[in-house]
């Protein structure tokens, strides 16, 4: 057992489990009730579980789907897409104005969901084709290159729809970011799940984690094996902008509107947040899947328990900054280098006391 | 006439955990000439260099610098420039986006406003006065390398330098920019500053320096003057090896077993690439063992590097079992059938941090495909016999490979090669930093596998080792094939003195 737990405090997907166990600690502490699970009634009068954890697993649904293309494209480019909020708001305006024709709103959508959300994949798949090829042909450093639709993306998305505010009436378009009648779960929570399930068959049935961990760790070698990293480093942005296409969806479902220019605002420094919540190395290269989506989900337990307690919206950029912080301190090499030979001087000292 | 010595080293010793860099090395550098500081790889060359410069302090030892009474001690590059030492590196650390006035005099103003028109005309005068033909308010990076090298060189001459490090000035220039910069260091040399020159290429040496110091293995062979070294002897002693123990014999296997019968395998006809190799030919038969030598920087490996695709080939043709491939990148090769282990293993061979079994099967992964990944249970048995084969002494196949020893780290990327069943395997100095016995077991691998049918190419910059493993050695020479020698040419005299080349015999 204590071995076990040795073992444990040296891999990666710790430092999440550690920073979910301290959250839940807390809120045990200060009020059980913050677990309560209870049946109540959504605003369409249905019944639906209602409940703290319930919010989080709904609430992360998009930062959990972002985390995974993050991930991939943090450990092939040894970098970070920073334009996927901007990502989101194309998105769901390509979304909008295939549903909602060039009239801007709908009672009943005009196409069907699966075309518009296939479209929007493309586009969004395209943009981030866009970011790869800058990064992996012109060689620009990812946050410098995906700076540009990071600025400019918003205004993409509100030209789209020629700057309307897109309104869909049909209730049914809102199925995908709430709840879909007769089922007690926000179907975010669903779309997340398989959106997590896919990545683990990918990661496990092609060698896109292999050779994104190779890409990321020494292109040269890589190179010299046989892997274009160009190539793969491509395409973890294009799958990172399938990922935005997802987040996207969900998020004008949410609403059955879009508002350009605060839809899905910093969503991208959560996304990164999460991949170094999970250890993941931001320069690159090792990553572990399971550690980022459990970071993500993370944050949204500390987005939500800070709410619950009556922390300002605008103040809680403030104690995410606080974890930030600490994580980032915990994690450095110099650190944890030093904790270790604490943790060593401490034991073989104990095993002096014993002989 | 003996010129008066302006900088004087004493016993210097070096020492890095578990190494002994420089042992016991004296150097001496008059006034007004130009020494070669010569060596191979791990001499300490660049150690003495650093010594010199302040970058390392080293652990005992003299310094002697004229104008400073006993032993000064230099602790920082800054200390170093105080005394009168510049350097000028491989990699220019210049700023190529400010302009050439403003590189020669960064970081040396005292005041904090500079006077722009006054350091323009200063720059302007030095520039004129050293033959330089570049302006001062030129943008450094829009001049050509030779003439940065240049400027480089008139900041540190400028810096009222006694004595000037040329660390392998002319590794990027061209022939007539060599010209231009050894006119440079002749025109220093009448001025009285003393110049230290450190460069691969022999014939420069010759055409250029003084005096030659040869350092090996950490410590001092000798101090010569450059007319009563002949080539031969400069590069015997690089090596280390007597002229007169030269009467070695070829192992057994020699002469008719040597011209192997086996079809050839590989063809390259006037093969060159990116890294300016002039286009040579090359062949290799089944069961053949074969190498490229020379010195380094000869470009021994960028031939075997132009085969495997590694760089841009510019122009030739490869054909394998006598039809034509094309070759444009590594995996074109390995589809081929062609194995390749880098010279450096760090930047070319290991992913660090990814386990030794996924080290192992990443070659054979890669030809596979990306939709095929290899099952766990799969990967564990390739990685677990290969392990047990090559006695790979590793915790687990799930460490991360840059925990391993140099020598484990090499054993494990011959297995990623061995994997594949490659039908030709490049070794590019398969054993360079890695213990003596891992060494033997590397070679004896090399001739076991052509023992089977298969085709190696082995490079070594140890001429014993190469003439242990290889039938047929090319000989190369400031990046072309200058010979080849086979059978009862194998001797180390011979090798030397194709290598040496030149009029001296």
């Amino acid at each position: 057992m204590k071995y076990r737990l040795n073992s444990l405090i040296h891999k990666q997907i710790f430092i999440p489990i550690a920073a979910l166990l301290v959250l839940t600690l807390f809120n045990l502490i200060m009020d059980p009730s913050f677990f309560a699970i209870t049946l109540g009634t959504n605003n369409v009068g249905k019944a639906v579980l209602t409940g703290n954890l319930i919010t989080i697993l709904d609430n992360a649904s998009e930062l959990v789907i972002l985390a995974i293309g993050m991930t991939l494209v943090t450990s092939a480019s040894g970098g970070q897409d920073i334009s996927v909020g901007a990502g989101i708001a194309i998105a769901g305006s390509v979304m909008l104005r295939i549903l909602c024709g060039p009239e801007g709103t709908a009672d009943v959508v005009k196409a069907p969901v699966i075309v518009a959300f296939l479209a929007c994949c493309v586009v969004s798949m395209l943009f981030g084709a866009f970011n790869g090829i800058l990064v992996a042909y012109f060689k620009i450093q990812p946050m410098v290159a995906t700076l540009i639709l990071f600025t400019a993306g918003r205004s993409i998305a509100a030209w789209i729809n020629e700057n309307r505010l897109p309104v869909i009436n049909d209730p049914t378009f809102a199925y995908y970011g709430n709840y879909i009648p007769g089922v007690v779960l926000p179907t975010p929570v669903f779309i997340a799940i398989i959106c997590v399930a896919a990545i683990f068959l990918i990661l496990k049935f092609t060698n896109m984690g292999l050779y994104s961990q190779a890409v990321g760790i020494n292109p040269h070698s890589s190179r010299l094996n046989g892997i274009d990293p160009a190539v793969i480093k491509l395409i973890t942005y294009v799958l990172l902008g399938l990922c935005v296409a997802v987040a996207g969806f969900i998020k004008v479902s949410r609403i059955s509107s879009i508002n350009y220019s605060v839809v899905a605002k910093d969503i991208e420094m959560d996304a990164i947040l999460a991949v170094a919540l999970g250890g993941n190395p931001l320069g690159g290269g090792k990553f572990n899947m399971a550690a980022s989506i459990l970071g993500a989900y993370v944050i949204q337990f500390l987005t939500t328990t800070l709410f619950k307690y009556n922390v300002d919206s605008t103040a809680l950029p403030a104690y995410k900054a606080v974890v930030v912080i600490i994580l980032v301190v915990l994690s450095a090499p110099v650190v944890r280098e030093k904790i270790n030979r604490s943790v060593k001087t401490l034991k073989s000292k104990k095993a002096v006391k014993e002989a | 006439m003996e010129k008066e010595p302006i900088l004087k080293l004493r016993g210097i010793c070096k020492y890095f955990p578990g190494v002994r860099a420089l042992q016991d090395v004296d150097f001496t550098l008059r006034r007004g000439e130009i020494h070669a500081l010569m060596g191979e790889n791990g001499a300490g060359k660049s150690t003495l260099i650093k010594v010199l410069t302040g970058v390392y302090v080293k652990d005992a030892g003299e310094v002697h610098i004229e104008g400073h009474e006993g032993s000064v001690n230099i602790h920082s590059p800054q200390d170093a420039q105080n005394l009168g030492i510049s350097t000028v590196y491989q990699e220019i650390s210049l700023c190529p986006n400010l302009t050439v006035a403003e590189n020669m005099f960064i970081g040396r103003e005292k005041s904090p406003i500079t006077n722009w028109a006054k350091m323009n005309k200063r720059a302007g005068e030095m520039l004129s006065a050293l033959d330089i033909p570049a302006s001062p308010t030129m943008q450094l990076g829009s001049c050509s390398i030779a003439i940065q090298q240049m400027v480089a060189i008139a900041r540190a001459v400028d810096m009222e330098c006694k004595v000037l490090i040329l660390d392998e000035p002319t590794s990027s220039l061209d022939e007539q920019e060599v010209e231009k910069l050894f006119k440079l260091m002749r025109d220093l040399r009448e001025k009285g500053v003393g110049i230290i020159f450190v460069t691969h290429f022999l014939d420069q040496v010759y055409e250029v320096c003084d005096r030659i110091t040869v350092l090996r293995d950490g410590g001092l062979v000798g101090e010569y003057v450059i007319e009563d070294l002949p080539r031969v002897e400069l590069v015997s002693k690089m090596l280390g090896k007597e002229l007169d123990d030269m009467a070695e014999i070829k192992s057994s296997e020699s002469d008719e077993e040597a011209e192997a019968k086996g079809d050839i395998i590989l063809e390259a006809k006037g093969l060159s690439s990116s890294e300016g190799i002039k286009p040579f030919d090359f062949h290799i038969r089944a069961g053949e063992v074969n190498g490229f030598t020379g010195l380094l920087g000869s470009g021994r490996s960028e031939c075997v590097r132009a085969i495997f695709g590694a760089d841009r080939v510019t122009s030739g043709t490869v054909s394998v079992n006598g039809k034509q491939v094309k070759i444009k990148k590594p995996i074109d090769a390995m589809k081929a059938g062609i194995g390749y282990l880098p010279e450096d293993r760090k930047r070319d061979g290991i992913v660090s941090e990814l386990s030794v079994r996924e080290n192992i099967i990443l070659a054979l992964q890669v030809m596979k495909g990306f939709f095929k990944p290899f099952s766990r249970a799969k990967a564990e048995a390739f990685a677990d016999e290969y392990i047990k084969l090559l006695e790979i002494k590793t915790a687990s196949s799930d460490t991360p490979i840059g925990q391993l020893s140099g020598g484990n780290q090499q054993k494990v990327i011959l297995a990623r090669w061995l994997l594949t069943n490659p039908s030709y395997l490049i070794l590019d100095e398969p054993t360079r930093g890695i213990d003596i016995g891992t060494k033997i077991e590397i070679q004896k691998m090399a001739l076991q596998l052509a023992k089977e049918g298969k085709s190696v190419t082995f490079i070594s910059s140890e001429i014993d080792e190469m003439l242990r493993t290889c039938s047929r050695l090319i000989v190369m020479r400031d990046r072309k094939v200058v010979g080849e020698l086979t059978g009862s040419d194998l001797t180390q005299g011979k090798i030397m003195s194709t290598i040496a080349g030149g009029d001296n015999k």
